[in-house]
């Protein structure tokens, strides 16, 4: 479980997030959800480690990241799995050594050890066959889904998500939100998704976390979103005709 | 002024986190001989194209100046070999090369930053910094010297072949080029390139690092990074050359 307290952030006078606290449940896929701008990204690089917030905490399972030693934050990078909006894959790696780049970093492992384990995480994402493609060869979907492969090559304990998908066509879109939400209920991971599709929200929202000008103004699940009278709530989400039919 | 010393004390803080111990020392060879054929094989064949045209562009100018009864031709050899060694193979191809490699590590970086690559290098816990820059300095400060010697060479076979058609025989450039040569001009040079090599580099790299935004942002990072280093090297060109030669 990840637990934010009291999170705040400015960039120069823009007050991006103000006196944020939520928590994060494990086994469970957590959205953070909202327009652009508002504020969704920089909690996520905070989450991260890649931004430092100017007040407040994060904890990961209790431990509050800022008073872990170096070692320990090192060791807690390794149990951390990211995907990025545009996959960030190393676009001079194959596919292969893009997901065995964290073994070779990390582990010890042997290299017939090491292909196992990427080849189990390619069938895993189901793209069996593809060890010596290069990022440049790969489709948008594929390219995601190696980035889901490298991403849980170490088996993480947190899985984070970054729009994971924008610029996917509606089919691809949904295999995607499922492989996440199989592989976090299937080793009972954190994982946090930052989003505003609101297919995904319907499809695996199992907590959420509705952040509006740079605060959160609502929580709850996908069954409790559609019912909820919230009105900037319900003006994010149901904007659609589709999903305001959906409503009533 | 202030923006200036800002610029400074990002780069030295940088350099502070390039230089340290790799993590990975077999990921570090590859990433070195990645580096090395890309820096270094890559350019061989302009270093030895301009070279060869340079030097005899050299030799037929000289030729042509020193066209008197009373100058011996030899000289041509000996201006020849002079203004490649001193000044032409370690500065000027230097700076060919800060817009060739420069760029290029410049755009790398820019766009590895802008497509979240060294993002997430840091989240796995990855020092960025070292693991990709380290390589790429070390790489261009061990083979740009061979390039640097290599260019003397062609440049000096470019100047033989220039004095030829320039009526200075064969037998006149050979006494030319050895007349009181100083070895000592090529451990100048090879000092030079070295740290011309490291400006390169390190600059080219310090602005591709911090690339921020699209496309854009890495074409402008690339072309600050060749016009900064170019006018690094021009300073340093001056003050080595004071604190060696003078």
């Amino acid at each position: 479980m990840i637990t934010i307290n009291n999170i705040e952030k400015k960039f120069g006078n823009n007050h991006v997030l103000k006196n944020m606290s939520f928590s994060f449940k494990q086994g469970k896929t957590n959205l953070i959800i909202g327009e652009s701008g508002s504020g969704k990204t920089t909690l996520l690089k905070i989450l991260v480690g890649l931004y430092e917030a100017d007040s407040g905490n994060v904890c990961f399972d209790g431990i509050n990241f800022n008073e872990m030693r170096n070692k320990q934050k090192r060791l807690l990078r390794q149990e951390i799995g990211m995907l990025f909006q545009g996959g960030a894959l190393y676009d001079y790696m194959t596919v292969e050594e893009n997901i065995m780049f964290p073994l070779t970093m990390f582990t010890t492992k042997t290299t017939s050890e090491k292909l196992n384990r990427v080849n189990f995480c390619l069938e895993r994402v189901k793209l069996t066959n593809t060890n010596h493609l290069m990022p440049s060869e790969l489709s948008g979907g594929m390219v995601k889904r190696v980035a889901i492969a490298r991403a849980i090559s170490m088996q993480p304990k947190y899985l984070f998500c970054d729009e994971p998908n924008s610029g996917l066509d509606p089919k691809t879109a949904i295999l995607i939100d499922d492989l996440i939400r199989e592989i976090t209920e299937e080793y009972n991971i954190t994982t946090i998704v930052n989003t505003h599709d609101m297919n995904s929200v319907m499809q695996i929202g199992d907590n959420i976390a509705f952040i509006n000008q740079g605060e959160i103004w609502w929580t709850g699940n996908k069954e409790e979103l559609i019912n909820s009278n919230n009105m900037e709530l319900d003006n994010f989400v149901f904007a659609s005709k589709l999903f305001q039919r959906l409503k009533k | 002024m202030m923006k200036l010393f800002h610029s400074l004390g990002k780069y030295i803080t940088l350099m502070q986190r390039v230089i340290s111990k790799p993590k990975n020392s077999s990921l570090f060879r590859r990433q070195l001989l990645l580096e090395l054929e890309k820096v270094g094989i890559n350019s061989l064949w302009l270093v030895i194209i301009i070279s060869l045209f340079v030097g005899a562009v050299v030799a037929i100018q000289t030729k042509y100046n020193i066209e008197s009864p009373l100058i011996p031709m030899y000289l041509v050899g000996v201006a020849s070999r002079d203004s490649l060694i001193l000044e032409f193979s370690p500065t000027m191809l230097s700076l060919i090369l800060a817009g060739k490699v420069g760029s290029s590590i410049a755009s790398e970086l820019g766009s590895m930053r802008i497509t979240e690559q060294i993002d997430a290098l840091e989240i796995m816990g990855i020092n960025s910094a070292s693991f990709l820059i380290l390589p790429k300095i070390i790489a261009t400060t061990l083979f740009f010297p061979f390039l640097i010697i290599l260019s003397m060479f062609i440049g000096m076979i470019g100047a033989w072949i220039g004095g030829l058609s320039a009526d200075v025989t064969t037998a006149e450039f050979l006494y030319g080029i050895r007349y009181e040569f100083r070895s000592f001009y090529i451990t100048y040079a090879v000092i030079k390139t070295i740290v011309f090599a490291f400006i390169i580099s390190s600059v080219s790299s310090y602005f591709g690092y911090y690339a921020k935004g699209g496309a854009i942002a890495v074409g402008k990072s690339s072309t600050k990074a060749v016009v900064s280093s170019s006018i690094v090297i021009l300073l340093f060109n001056y003050i080595l050359t004071d604190l060696i030669l003078a």
